[in-house]
C-alpha cells in the first residue's frame, strides 16, 4: 500500500497539527471543577477536564501536576485553553507555559470572587474562543505531523499473537515517515525488561531505560503485597488466557514492531529529539497512562484490546483494535479497527497494518473513534506520594 | 489450507496458543508455526478455551515455559503434552 503522505490536521501557531480542535476548560485543582463544569455547560463548543487534585502536592509529584496540566493545554489538538485555578500563582504558571505555544489561554482564580461571578467572567471567555475556534479549518498536514501514542489494555494471548503485532507492523511503516512514536507501561514490561532495554538506540537510551525501570521495580518491591500477583496479571488477562507477567510483557512489548527507542521520557514530557520512538515511563492503569501521552503532545492513539478495554480521552483520539473474535462481536461498539481474521489466517499482519495505517489516517481527518461517539474522555492525573 | 486451531509463535516454544473458540478433548488440532510457517499436529486432552495454551511436549516441574522464543515462567505442576496450560500449573518467575 502507498502510504499517505498527508491528512487533514489543523495547523497550530507553533507549527504543530492537531487531528482535534478542542477549546478546553482546565481547573488546576479539584476544587475548581464545579466551576470548569459549569462553564463548559454554558458554552458550547468547550470540554471541561475535571480531576481529583492539585492541592498540598510537592516535590517530585507537583512537578508532574505541573508538566500534565501544562502540557494537556500545548497540546496541538487544543485550539485554545482557559485556566481555572482557585489561586492565581499556579494558575498563571500554567498559562504562562501554555501561552509559549502560541494559542489563546486565560486564566481566572475564583479566590476573592466566588464561583458565580467567577462562572460569568469565564463563559464570555469562553464562548469568545469556542466561536473563534469554530472558523478553524482542517488543512493538509504532512503525515509526520501524526504523533501517536500506543498503550494496549484488557489484554489477552491474542493481544500478542495479532493485534500489538499490528501496531508493531504500522509502527515499521511510519517511523520511516518521520512520525513521533510513544510507548510507556514500565510495570508491564517486567518480565520483558532486559530485552527491551537492548532496543534502546544508543547507550544512554539503554541505560535510561534500566534506571527507569529499576526504579519502578525498587518501588514495587518495597509496597508490594500479596495482591499483586492478583493485579497482574488482571482477572480479564487471566480470563483470556494470559498466564504471567512475563507472557503479558513479551505481548506487550510486540506493540513496537523492530522499532529502536531513541531516548526515555519522564511521565508527561514532551520529546525534544526529533522523530522517532519514545519510552515514556508510565503506569501500566490505561486512563493515566493515555493522559501522560497526550500532555507529552502525542495526537492520536492506538490501543489495541482483547477482552475489550472501553477507555478514551478527552483530548487524544483513542482507536481500538482487537483481534479476539468473541470481542469484535460482543463489543462491536467499541471496536475501530477488526483483525481477528489474522487469526484465522485470512488476513495477514501486513494486511492488518496497512488497515490500521488507512483507519488511523481516516480518524486523524476527523472521523469520530467508537469511544469519542460513545462519550469516553477518561482524564485522569499520575499521583506519585501522598499529598501533605 | 487446512483450518488453524492452535498459533505457535516460535520455534522454540513449548505451548501453543488455541485461536478458535474452543477445542475439545481427544481432539485432532492444526497447528501453525507463525516464525517459520510450518504446521504441526497434536492431539488435545482438556477442554481449552480460545486464547489459552496448550502443552506442545511434556512438560515436569521446575520447567521454563518458552513462549515468543522466550521464558515466561516456570512449571509447578507436571504437564503433559496436550494438556491446557494456565494459572494452575505455571507460575511467574518474578514474585
Amino acid at each position: 500500500m502507498e502510504i499517505p503522505k498527508t491528512f487533514l490536521g489543523y495547523k497550530r501557531e507553533d507549527g504543530r497539527s492537531g487531528t482535534r480542535n478542542h477549546v478546553i476548560i482546565l481547573p488546576v485543582d479539584d476544587i475548581s471543577n464545579a466551576c470548569a463544569e459549569a462553564v463548559a455547560n454554558n458554552i458550547k463548543g468547550t470540554i471541561a477536564l475535571p480531576h481529583s487534585y492539585g492541592r498540598l502536592q510537592f516535590g517530585a509529584d507537583l512537578e508532574l501536576h505541573f508538566r500534565t496540566m501544562i502540557g494537556t493545554g500545548r497540546n496541538p489538538n487544543v485550539a485554545a485553553v482557559i485556566v481555572i485555578g482557585i489561586e492565581p500563582k499556579w494558575t498563571k504558571r500554567i498559562v504562562d507555559a501554555i501561552a509559549v505555544t502560541g494559542k489563546p489561554v486565560e486564566g481566572f482564580s475564583i479566590e476573592g470572587v466566588g464561583d458565580i461571578d467567577t462562572i460569568a467572567k469565564v463563559s464570555k471567555k469562553a464562548q469568545e474562543f469556542s466561536i473563534w475556534a469554530s472558523e478553524k479549518q482542517r488543512e493538509e498536514r504532512p503525515i509526520s505531523d501524526l504523533w501517536i501514542s500506543v498503550k494496549c489494555g484488557e489484554s489477552d494471548t491474542t493481544s500478542g499473537l495479532a493485534s500489538n503485532p499490528t501496531v508493531g507492523n504500522l509502527m515499521d511503516k511510519l517511523e520511516p515517515l518521520g512520525v513521533h512514536l510513544c510507548f510507556g507501561e514500565t510495570s508491564e514490561l517486567t518480565g520483558a525488561e532486559t530485552v527491551c532495554e537492548k532496543r534502546g538506540k544508543t547507550p544512554e537510551a539503554q541505560e535510561k531505560f534500566k534506571k527507569t525501570w529499576n526504579a519502578y521495580n525498587d518501588f514495587i518491591l518495597k509496597e508490594a503485597t500479596d495482591d499483586l500477583s492478583e493485579s497482574q496479571p488482571t482477572a480479564g488477562n487471566i480470563a483470556g488466557g494470559l498466564t504471567t507477567i512475563e507472557e503479558k510483557a513479551f505481548g506487550n512489548f510486540q506493540k513496537i514492531g523492530s522499532r529502536q527507542f531513541i531516548d526515555v521520557l519522564e511521565p508527561a514530557e514532551e520529546p525534544t529529539k526529533g522523530p522517532g520512538l519514545y519510552f515514556m515511563d508510565t503506569s501500566s492503569a490505561a486512563a493515566e497512562c493515555v493522559t501522560l501521552q497526550a500532555a507529552g503532545g502525542f495526537n492520536i492513539h492506538l490501543f489495541p484490546t482483547g477482552q475489550g478495554n472501553i477507555i478514551g480521552n478527552p483530548i487524544e483520539p483513542v482507536i481500538k483494535l482487537t483481534a479476539n473474535p468473541l470481542t469484535a462481536k460482543t463489543m462491536s461498539e467499541h471496536i475501530d479497527v477488526d483483525v481477528s481474521k489474522i487469526l484465522s489466517r485470512e488476513m495477514n499482519l501486513d494486511q492488518a497494518g496497512d488497515e490500521l495505517i488507512k483507519a488511523t489516517i481516516r480518524v486523524a481527518n476527523g472521523r469520530l473513534t467508537c469511544a469519542e461517539a460513545l462519550g469516553h474522555k477518561e482524564f485522569v492525573m499520575t499521583k506519585l506520594y501522598r499529598s501533605a | 489450507m487446512a483450518n488453524t486451531d492452535i498459533i505457535i509463535h516460535d520455534e522454540k516454544d513449548n505451548v501453543g496458543v488455541v485461536v478458535i473458540e474452543k477445542i475439545t478433548p481427544s481432539q485432532d488440532c492444526n497447528c501453525w508455526v507463525m516464525e517459520n510457517d510450518k504446521s504441526v499436529q497434536i492431539q488435545s486432552k482438556d477442554e481449552i478455551p480460545l486464547g489459552h495454551k496448550i502443552a506442545m511436549i511434556d512438560l515436569k516441574e521446575g520447567d521454563t515455559i518458552l513462549k515468543y522464543g522466550h521464558d515466561i515462567g516456570k512449571v509447578v505442576k507436571s504437564i503433559k503434552k496436550g494438556e491446557h496450560v494456565h494459572v494452575h500449573n505455571v507460575k511467574t518467575k518474578k514474585w
